[in-house]
């Protein structure tokens, strides 16, 4: 067994019972003429997730800590690109999170549904990236100069 | 190597089976793949992720599983209709405490969301396994691959299709509830064998480090793990320019923001403010903090309902031996009855009000039938949600009414004028609105 499969009974087992379980779920809505869509959309998220997403976030990344450090007239310390990161990935989550509000997507529904517009969504979430790069500035500014003092006093 | 373990890559190799020269001829073959360098990758950081979501995880998938007992499958109105054995054990959706609805989804959608930052860090760190070389070396890793697709694809869309859902945005065009229904299931088998495989490697990585050692770790204290047999630690580790520490600061912080970003939906009040990206973050338009100022399911406008209908409003009761109608003057007469309930919507938000009217067992009295062992409840509304039937507890419960009114004044069209039915612990659309009868049915 373990020299054909590569692994113990267990293994197969636990394996073969999720795959069994997921066909069986998946047969609940096998009659609905959308479960197409259903797999297509179960299969996009994770080639968005793992091949777009992901490549363009660690291709961000490096491109940041390339800037950082030569660019500047001294190289930035390591930890400087974190004060980049930080707002960064605050934005990109609440971007991806908060999208439809963000972009006005599917407004009509959201009307009936509750009476109210998308509005607001855009301005308030630009709002909050812009306080989240404040902090973030803020904090680094403070360090430096604390570390300035320290090293020159 | 000494032991064997599945899911250990070195070890998982059958060396000795018949495609041993096919492994051999795809190692020298290497493609040129992504590095991946990052310091902190390693079993112990995948473990500390993956201890947080095994914990957290099956809160959101029991409470998940509860809210489709709450829509009531026993009447066919929970949706998928038809889901096998794939359910928990039928019992009658309470109506007591009456925030218990809100309780269960509140947690479902709010743990949920806080999980997306976890999530997705647990996900960076596994990264480097996706481009491991040669993507497979036996069937046992075809098959452990092919069940990653469950448990990512699964989380992954539980997430996305969660996520539009409490933003009433139906992009995807299928059956939100069918959907997340059975897109929980298979994320659940892919969970279970994922855990069933990995907890003994987890608990081992666990233990390979102190987390209070770790959180005291400087960036320049920082050293990659040890090197493993998964693949995750990078072979040549770049320097460090975040410790641990920051790393798990970074994804806990995020979790915080997404609560902070999303309690004030379910909490209400002062709190409600602070959802400010959420649709229910707002309670009206006008937000007039009058009576009527609380969050909306579907205005008057939406339910497509002729306005001139209300004019010769009357309510029929059925069930006993002839119908009674009763106009708005008729019900106001009848004994009244106040109660603070929640609305709590299946996409996670509430809002407690004071609600006047006739409890549903007076009703049902007048109606004849006075020990309903159900009631449907229709509306004049057309289409999906237009009528609900109720169980007996629900009837019962003296807290279950047809309210007339809120916080002291009448109904608003959007609230649902001239009557709506507000039960405790009752999923916030079956609460029905704009009520045209009541069926109670005695057996």
């Amino acid at each position: 067994m373990r020299r054909l499969y590569g692994a113990g009974p267990g293994h197969l087992a636990a394996l073969l019972l999720a795959f069994a379980l997921a066909g069986y779920a998946a047969s609940i809505v096998a009659g609905d003429p959308l479960w197409p869509w259903m797999a297509v959309w179960f299969v996009a998220v994770v080639v968005v997730h793992d091949g777009l997403l992901s490549p363009f976030a660690a291709v961000a990344d490096a491109v940041l800590r390339f800037c950082l450090r030569w660019f500047p007239r001294r190289p930035a310390r390591p930890t400087t690109v974190n004060y980049v990161r930080v707002p960064a990935l605050g934005a990109a989550l609440t971007f991806l999170m908060f999208w439809p509000g963000i972009v006005r997507q599917g407004e009509p529904v959201v009307r009936g549904q509750t009476g109210l517009d998308q509005g607001p969504f855009l301005g308030r979430w630009l709002l909050l990236v812009a306080a989240m790069i404040a902090v973030s500035a803020l904090v680094y500014g403070v360090r430096r100069l604390t570390r300035r003092s320290a090293a020159g006093g | 190597m000494t032991r064997t373990e599945p899911g250990d890559r070195a070890s998982a190799t059958p060396w000795g089976a018949p495609w041993e020269p096919m492994v051999r001829a795809l190692e020298r073959r290497r493609p040129p793949l992504p590095r991946f360098r990052s310091p902190l990758r390693g079993p112990w950081l995948t473990s500390v992720l993956g201890a947080v979501l095994l914990a957290a995880l099956p809160v959101v998938i029991v409470t998940g599983l509860l809210s489709y007992i709450a829509y009531g499958p026993q009447f066919g109105q929970a949706i998928p209709g038809d889901v096998g054995f794939l359910h928990l054990p039928w019992f009658d959706w309470p109506a007591s405490p009456s925030w218990l609805y809100r309780l269960t989804q509140g947690l479902h959608v709010g743990l949920g969301l806080v999980l997306v930052p976890v999530v997705l860090a647990k996900l960076w760190s596994v990264a480097p396994k996706l481009f491991a070389w040669p993507p497979v070396r036996s069937p046992a890793e075809v098959l452990e691959r092919l069940s990653l697709l469950l448990l990512v694809g699964g989380i992954l869309f539980e997430i996305v299709t969660g996520l539009l859902n409490i933003q009433y945005d139906y992009v995807f065009g299928f059956s939100f509830y069918a959907a997340h229904y059975v897109g929980a299931w298979v994320f659940i088998g892919g969970f279970v064998a994922h855990v069933a495989l990995k907890l003994p490697h987890m608990w081992r990585a666990l233990r390979s480090r102190s987390l209070r050692a770790e959180l005291r770790t400087s960036v320049a204290d920082t050293r990659p793990e040890e090197p493993d047999p998964h693949g995750l630690v990078a072979p040549d580790p770049a320097p460090p320019t975040m410790s641990r520490r920051g790393l798990l600061a970074v994804v806990g912080g995020g979790s915080l923001l997404v609560a902070a970003l999303t309690a004030g939906q379910t909490v209400g009040g002062p709190l409600r403010g602070l959802a400010f990206l959420l649709p229910r973050g707002r309670t009206t338009a006008a937000a007039d903090g009058g009576p009527n100022d609380f969050p909306v399911n579907k205005t008057f406008v939406a339910s497509g309902i002729d306005p001139g209908a209300l004019d010769a409003w009357v309510l029929e009761l059925t069930g006993g031996t002839v119908p009674v109608r009763l106009d708005r003057a008729a019900l106001a007469a009848l004994p009244g009855h106040t109660a603070t309930l929640p609305i709590a919507c299946v996409e996670g938000w509430s809002t407690v009000q004071v609600w006047t009217g006739v409890r549903l067992r007076d009703l049902a009295a007048l109606a004849g039938v006075p020990a309903p062992a159900s009631a449907v409840v229709r509306s004049l509304e057309q289409g999906a949600f237009a009528q609900a039937t109720l169980t007996s507890g629900q009837v019962r419960h003296p807290d279950a009414l047809l309210a007339l009114a809120v916080n002291g004044a009448p109904l608003a069209p959007d609230h649902g004028f001239p009557a709506r039915v507000i039960v405790p612990a009752l999923p916030g659309v079956h609460n029905t609105k704009w009520v045209r009868s009541i069926e109670f049915r005695s057996a």
